[in-house]
């Protein structure tokens, strides 16, 4: 004999999943597209150039550093994992040159310019040959969906223009988060033989002052103008467990901004490769992270420390007023209107 | 109150247990002074007895305002409070690292021996794996040492010679020698450490980088013209005028095992052309390392806590003596002076007081 409960309990169960099968049933269901990884790149096996290490610094006359007196008090000039943070007055631009010039180096840099963001790119070379890396030998990677629009550019010698076509993909945060995976498939297919070290920028920005090889690193990365006088707890790191790029509370070094990040290309490739595939990951949970590659940077960045940071001067954001512990701004943001911009 | 929280607010920055015996007799005269207010006296203490939580996760430990940290060359400088040990040995923990310690005992110095064995067992890179090469002319005097169960001890026999300035002089070509030979095959970096010190505190791996020098305690205040460098222009190992970053000591420097090997071999042809010239450099090999470091500057740099000369006096800026020389029949335990402040302050502050837990 079946009790009434378990008769009214299933009897009410018939019911719901009726009424769920009839209302969601007739309706569009949405399935998130998933994309699987491209295994072809991710499995290449890439040759590299030799890392060059500098071999010898030359007779130079300069100031005698001073054990007792230390150059800038006021900011943290490094990190608790010995990396150097890159301030105005830490480092002696002339001896770092004079160590990294004959090594003969190929810097490359990558930046998107995609739909209205064409725009910017003749102030971004125009700038880019004043003050970054001068006397290196540069390769600038515009990757873009328009190649017609982009503005021939006057360029030093020993400097070139590439241009890269790519895909537009219909929302900015979808073109913002699928930098990593062009950059990535860029590095396997051409610039991995072609660069000794790789910088990834966002192209509305502008050069002020000169961005030497104070910047060249393992892995480099850049503090967030926004974000570098405030408590950890005010990141604004993806604080959701169910995202791959998630950070707990009570967690985090530094909050990296994603306009500035470079290294070795073989660093920049596997990190960008790791990167990629926390995006997907999220993307096939249905979760988009709350500042999009930034977090997922972010989160690569808790587990594996740069070797490099760049202080805001590095990045920084034209918007903020200067305060006192920024001396020298190098490269900051164009004022634009982001709705306009990003349709 | 002032003076309470001035101590309590330095002891959280840097708690490092000897900077508490340096505020400790001004705590006590404080907490005299101020017995009437029970509570608070209790709050603070309590809170200097109970160490700093956070420092485990902190990504800040304390930062140095009053020394060089960083060179021009970009080359961190390693202080107490400028690193977090947990983060590095999380990253080099992933690496499997095998690192060597190359040290010569030859004559009367294999008294030394014990001493630097046992200490260097329990704080050189405790937890990875370290060989130390034990150079010595008489086998059969060494000791038997204890070896942690990482660690491992090679003595290798080598020959005497008549002056000590010969034996500083020979090390660099025997370290050489040896690397291209065998420890290039066994460790990753290798450190050279003079025999005649013990190390008081852990040395970790804040020290592994690429080339690695040590600032000598002498002279790390000196301005370029009163350095030791040897100045006359016939020696290989001269230093022209108006160049020169720090003085460097010949008794703890190391680095990946392909900068030694390029670091000794220059070094010890330098000697081997001086010798020809009929020249000796001032200060012999360390004059020759800082020549070399001077053109081949070190990606990391060590303060002078992690070689401390004895004979000298500690100012404030040295905050903790890891390694320090020893002079014959001096080998000294540390801390029992401040173990006894220690005690009298922990019975002061239980005994004395209400222990009502803010």
């Amino acid at each position: 004999m079946i009790s009434r409960k378990v008769v009214g309990s299933l009897v009410c169960l018939f019911v719901v999943t009726a009424f769920i099968w009839i209302t969601a049933g007739n309706g569009k269901v949405h399935y998130l597209p998933y994309y699987l990884p491209c295994p072809e790149i991710f499995s290449m096996k890439l040759q590299y150039t030799e890392e060059k290490l500098i071999q010898l610094f030359p007779r130079l006359f300069y100031q005698q550093p001073r054990v007792l007196a230390p150059k800038r008090r006021d900011v943290l000039t490094v990190t608790p994992w010995l990396a150097p943070i890159i301030w105005e007055g830490t480092f002696n631009a002339e001896i770092l040159d004079s160590a990294y010039r004959p090594l003969n180096l190929t810097v490359g840099v990558t930046a998107f310019a995609i739909g209205k963001y064409t725009r910017f790119v003749g102030r971004f070379l125009e700038s880019a040959e004043q003050h970054f890396m001068k006397g290196y030998r540069v390769n600038y990677y515009i990757f873009t969906d328009n190649p017609e629009t982009i503005p021939t550019v006057q360029l030093q010698p020993g400097r070139r223009l590439v241009t890269v076509p790519i895909k537009k993909y219909p929302s900015w945060q979808e073109i913002s988060m699928r930098r990593m995976e062009a950059i990535n498939k860029h590095i396997a297919e051409t610039s991995h033989g072609e660069v000794d070290y790789l910088f990834c920028l966002d192209i509305d920005m502008v050069f002020y002052n000169a961005w030497g090889p104070e910047t060249l690193g393992d892995i480099v990365a850049a503090l967030h103008p926004g974000y570098f006088n405030v408590p950890r707890s005010q990141f604004p790191y993806e604080r959701r467990s169910s995202s791959a790029a998630h950070i707990p509370d009570g967690e985090g070094d530094f909050y990296y901004g994603g306009a500035v990040f470079g290294g070795l290309v073989k660093k920049v490739y596997e990190f960008t490769k790791t990167c990629h595939m926390t995006i997907l990951t999220d993307k096939a949970n249905g979760i988009m992270a709350a500042w999009q590659e930034e977090s997922h940077l972010n989160r690569h960045f808790l587990s594996h420390k740069p070797s490099k940071v760049l202080s805001p001067e590095y990045l920084w954001d034209d918007r903020k007023p200067k305060p006192p512990e920024i001396h020298l701004i190098r490269f900051s943001t164009v004022d634009k209107d982001y709705k306009e911009i990003r349709d | 109150a002032d003076v309470c929280t001035v101590n309590i607010r330095s002891y959280q920055v840097c708690h490092t247990v000897q900077e508490l015996y340096m505020f400790t007799p001004s705590l006590l005269v404080s907490l005299y002074s101020k017995l009437g207010n029970v509570n608070t006296n209790l709050c603070l203490s309590l809170r200097i007895l109970r160490p700093f939580k956070d420092y485990l996760h902190s990504h800040i430990p304390c930062r140095r305002r009053d020394v060089l940290v960083l060179t021009p060359w970009l080359a961190p400088i390693v202080w107490e409070g400028t690193f977090n040990r947990d983060i590095l040995n999380a990253q080099y923990m992933q690496k499997k690292l095998v690192t060597g310690v190359v040290t010569f005992a030859v004559t009367k110095y294999v008294q030394f021996i014990e001493g630097f064995m046992s200490s260097a067992n329990k704080y050189f890179l405790a937890g990875h794996q370290v060989i130390f090469y034990l150079f010595t002319d008489n086998p059969e005097q060494i000791p038997h040492i204890q070896m942690a169960p990482e660690n491992r001890l090679f003595v290798i026999p080598v020959q005497n010679h008549s002056r000590w300035q010969d034996i500083s002089l020979s090390r660099m070509d025997i370290i050489s020698r040896y690397i291209r030979s065998q420890f290039q095959y066994e460790v990753h970096y290798l450190y050279s450490i003079d025999i005649d010190v013990q190390l008081f505190e852990h040395i970790g791996v804040e020290i592994i980088d690429a080339l690695v020098g040590t600032i000598s305690s002498w002279q790390y205040t000196a301005r370029r013209e009163s350095k030791s460098y040897e100045t006359r222009t016939e020696s290989q190992a001269a230093i022209p005028e108006g160049e020169g970053d720090f003085y460097y000591t010949a008794s703890f420097y190391g680095g990946s095992v392909a900068e030694v090997y390029k670091l000794t071999r220059t070094c010890f042809k330098g000697v081997m052309k001086d010798r020809e010239n009929g020249i000796e450099a001032r200060w012999h090999d360390e004059s020759h390392l800082n020549k070399y470091l001077l053109y081949h500057k070190p990606t990391r740099l060590l303060s002078p806590e992690y070689y401390w000369d004895e004979e000298l006096s500690r100012p404030r800026i040295i905050q903790v003596k890891r390694m320090c020389s020893v002079h014959k029949n001096m080998l000294r335990t540390p801390g029992i002076l401040g173990s006894i402040m220690w005690a009298m302050l922990s019975c002061h502050v239980f005994l004395s007081l209400d222990f009502t837990i803010i």
